[in-house]
């Protein structure tokens, strides 16, 4: 096993935190083929922050993400999300924790036979609240916002990559999550809808105090983050506001 | 539709959005559904025109017990029985009456060259109160010998011949040797024993069958009297009877016992029942087939909704709504062509194949049950949604 490394000193964060994540270990495979991708993570997440989580590919940034966004079991340390925590938890209590979250994927993920509308509306239906009008409203509401007032009705097919990550963008917030996960989620928006988005997500966290964990490689929206957080090899190794 | 559906479930009707999604394969998937249910109809209206000939033959009769020979498993198979035990029974308190029942199968060669097997039944004139009562006025014409009604729906022969049968304009025709005089028609129709049926008198009877003797009915037939508690005189027959090698049974009973007999015991009416059979899991394949494959290709969107919150039970009421949909979208043309094929099958054969409501209702049940049992095996793929392989 590779010996830990220390990581720095983490900036004190004033609000509570969403996401405390302690002496952080995980595995992949089985007997030979075992092999460590985490090694003793250490990470505090305020509320209402923006942190994105940089690193080169391998280096466990999207195992952390899962990790916190309850898509797998921790197998040893603590992961405490908005209060709760996930090493040991119950499958159907790590179901009701998702639907706090929300997740914006590199592949959008949109259901090909539901309309942008209806593939925002399945971000509402999960809680089990709100009529169908209510519903459609609040769906056509953010999809105006994003700038996609003239799309509602159309399904992904017919849709721009850009368009359908905004939908995928859409789904994700307009659950009014605690927490969002993102992976890649400007890669396929040109910059000005790359910018907006993470404006939007950057705003329901000063408005909302939604935290926000981003992975990216995306230079461009650095700027706009409260803290960058970089992984190599299964460990931080670097932690600093811009 | 979709509003409906959503109203019905309260939900996004998922399942629904994702089958019309791709109309070329929604369509193959009713074709397929509907493919199974053919096959299920056409092997249910085939046995059941089994059983409806089989019944044929009871229902141009009225009695209410028959004493057969153990072996008499149906009502041309079997030993005969003594027309003794006529005389045996008929001393039994509470039978009112007895008939000795002869019954054969003769082979008509018509002129085309091709022969059509009458199921002959031969009636003492005196018996005419032991035939339905559509038969019972021919019997006073039967007593000329020679003379016999035919089946107007008798397979193979030319419906206008038959048609044009009366007193006045008998139809002659030669079976075994003897000249017979159709000088009316019946209504009775093709089995799988026999092309249709004819009705003679038991002298005619024995001319046409010459090797067979007055002595040796093939069943008895007994009417009860109308104060004689019936299972009270059954009871005493059977007594009577018992140890003697014969069966004693209440009329209704041996139709149900041969019809039994023929459907389970007999190859065409396992066969069929095989096929019944067959066509289920064929449509239990099919749909699975159908279902596990839009699972597969849904994948990645089950493992998002996985990772929003949604849990299980949404996931199986999807594949489950995607059954029921294509069961009742399969069914439709499925009893359509089925129907067309019955009307087809019954004109060429001379069978009485129905499509009943109750056959239809039946099917549709057994359509839907099938569905849902391949949808709850296709859902087994949905474990395979991990959420954690979207990032």
């Amino acid at each position: 096993m590779d010996a830990p490394v220390h990581t720095p000193a983490l900036p004190v964060v004033a609000a509570p935190p969403s996401i405390r994540v302690a002496g952080l270990n995980h595995w992949f495979g089985t007997g030979e083929a075992r092999k460590q991708a985490l090694f003793d993570v250490d990470l505090t997440v305020g509320a209402g922050s923006l942190t994105v989580l940089m690193g080169p590919s391998g280096s466990g940034k999207t195992t952390v993400l899962t990790l916190m966004g309850c898509l797998r079991d921790v197998q040893d340390g603590s992961v405490e999300l908005l209060g709760h925590e996930l090493n040991g938890a119950r499958e159907a209590d790590l179901v009701l924790y998702r639907r706090r979250l929300g997740f914006i994927f590199q592949a959008h993920n949109l259901h090909e036979s539901l309309t942008a509308r209806q593939n925002v509306m399945m971000g509402l239906q999960v809680h089990g609240h709100d009529n169908e009008a209510v519903q459609r409203k609040a769906a056509a509401h953010i999809l105006s916002a994003l700038g996609l007032d003239d799309r509602l009705d159309y399904l992904p097919g017919n849709l721009s990559g850009g368009q359908k990550q905004r939908v995928a963008v859409a789904r994700a917030l307009v659950g009014n999550p605690a927490i969002v996960f993102a992976d890649e989620p400007t890669a396929a928006l040109d910059k000005e809808s790359g910018m907006t988005v993470v404006r939007i997500l950057k705003e329901l966290g000063r408005q909302r105090g939604t935290t926000t964990m981003m992975v990216t490689h995306d230079n461009r929206i650095l700027e706009l983050a409260d803290r960058i957080v970089t992984m190599e090899d299964g460990r931080i190794v670097k932690d600093t506001a811009p | 539709m979709t509003a409906l559906l959503g109203a019905i479930m309260g939900r996004l009707p998922i399942g629904w959005l994702q089958l019309i999604h791709s109309k070329t394969r929604l369509a193959a998937a009713m074709a397929g559904v509907a493919f199974a249910n053919i096959l299920v109809l056409v092997q249910l209206g085939i046995m059941g025109s089994l059983n409806n000939s089989i019944l044929i033959s009871y229902d141009l009769l009225d009695a209410d017990i028959m004493i057969s020979a153990e072996n008499a498993n149906t009502l041309t198979e079997g030993d005969n029985v003594a027309r003794q035990r006529m005389f045996q029974a008929l001393a039994v308190p509470g039978v009112q009456s007895a008939l000795p029942f002869y019954v054969a199968t003769a082979d008509w060669e018509r002129a085309d060259g091709e022969t059509t097997a009458f199921t002959t039944f031969g009636i003492d004139p005196k018996g005419a109160a032991f035939l339905n009562e559509e038969l019972a006025p021919f019997v006073p014409l039967l007593r000329l010998r020679d003379t016999a009604v035919v089946d107007r729906g008798a397979r193979g022969v030319d419906p206008d011949t038959l048609a044009s049968i009366s007193p006045g304009n008998p139809l002659r025709f030669e079976v075994s040797g003897v000249t017979l005089s159709a000088v009316d028609t019946m209504v009775g129709g093709g089995g799988f024993a026999g092309d249709g049926y004819m009705l003679v008198s038991d002298q005619t009877f024995h001319r046409i069958f010459a090797n067979r003797s007055t002595g040796a009915p093939d069943h008895i037939l007994v009417k009860i009297a109308a104060d004689a508690d019936p299972d009270a005189v059954l009871a005493r027959l059977q007594a009577q009877f018992d140890g003697t090698g014969l069966r004693v049974r209440g009329f209704q009973d041996a139709a149900l016992e041969d019809q039994a007999y023929q459907t389970t015991e007999r190859p065409t009416g396992l066969i069929f029942g095989f096929g019944v059979v067959i066509g289920i899991l064929v449509g239990i394949v099919i749909v699975y087939q159908i279902l596990s494959t839009d699972v597969a290709d849904h994948l990645a969107e089950y493992a998002t909704f996985k990772a929003m919150g949604y849990g299980q039970s949404m996931f199986l009421g999807i594949v489950l709504e995607q059954a029921v949909i294509l069961g009742i979208l399969g069914f439709v043309p499925g009893v359509i062509v089925s129907w067309l094929l019955y009307e087809m099958l019954g004109a060429v054969t001379g069978l009485p194949v129905e499509l009943t409501v109750a056959t239809t209702a039946a099917v549709f049940a057994g359509t839907i049950i099938a569905c849902l049992v391949s949808g709850a095996i296709a859902t087994r793929r949905l474990a395979a949604a991990d959420p954690a392989d979207l990032f």
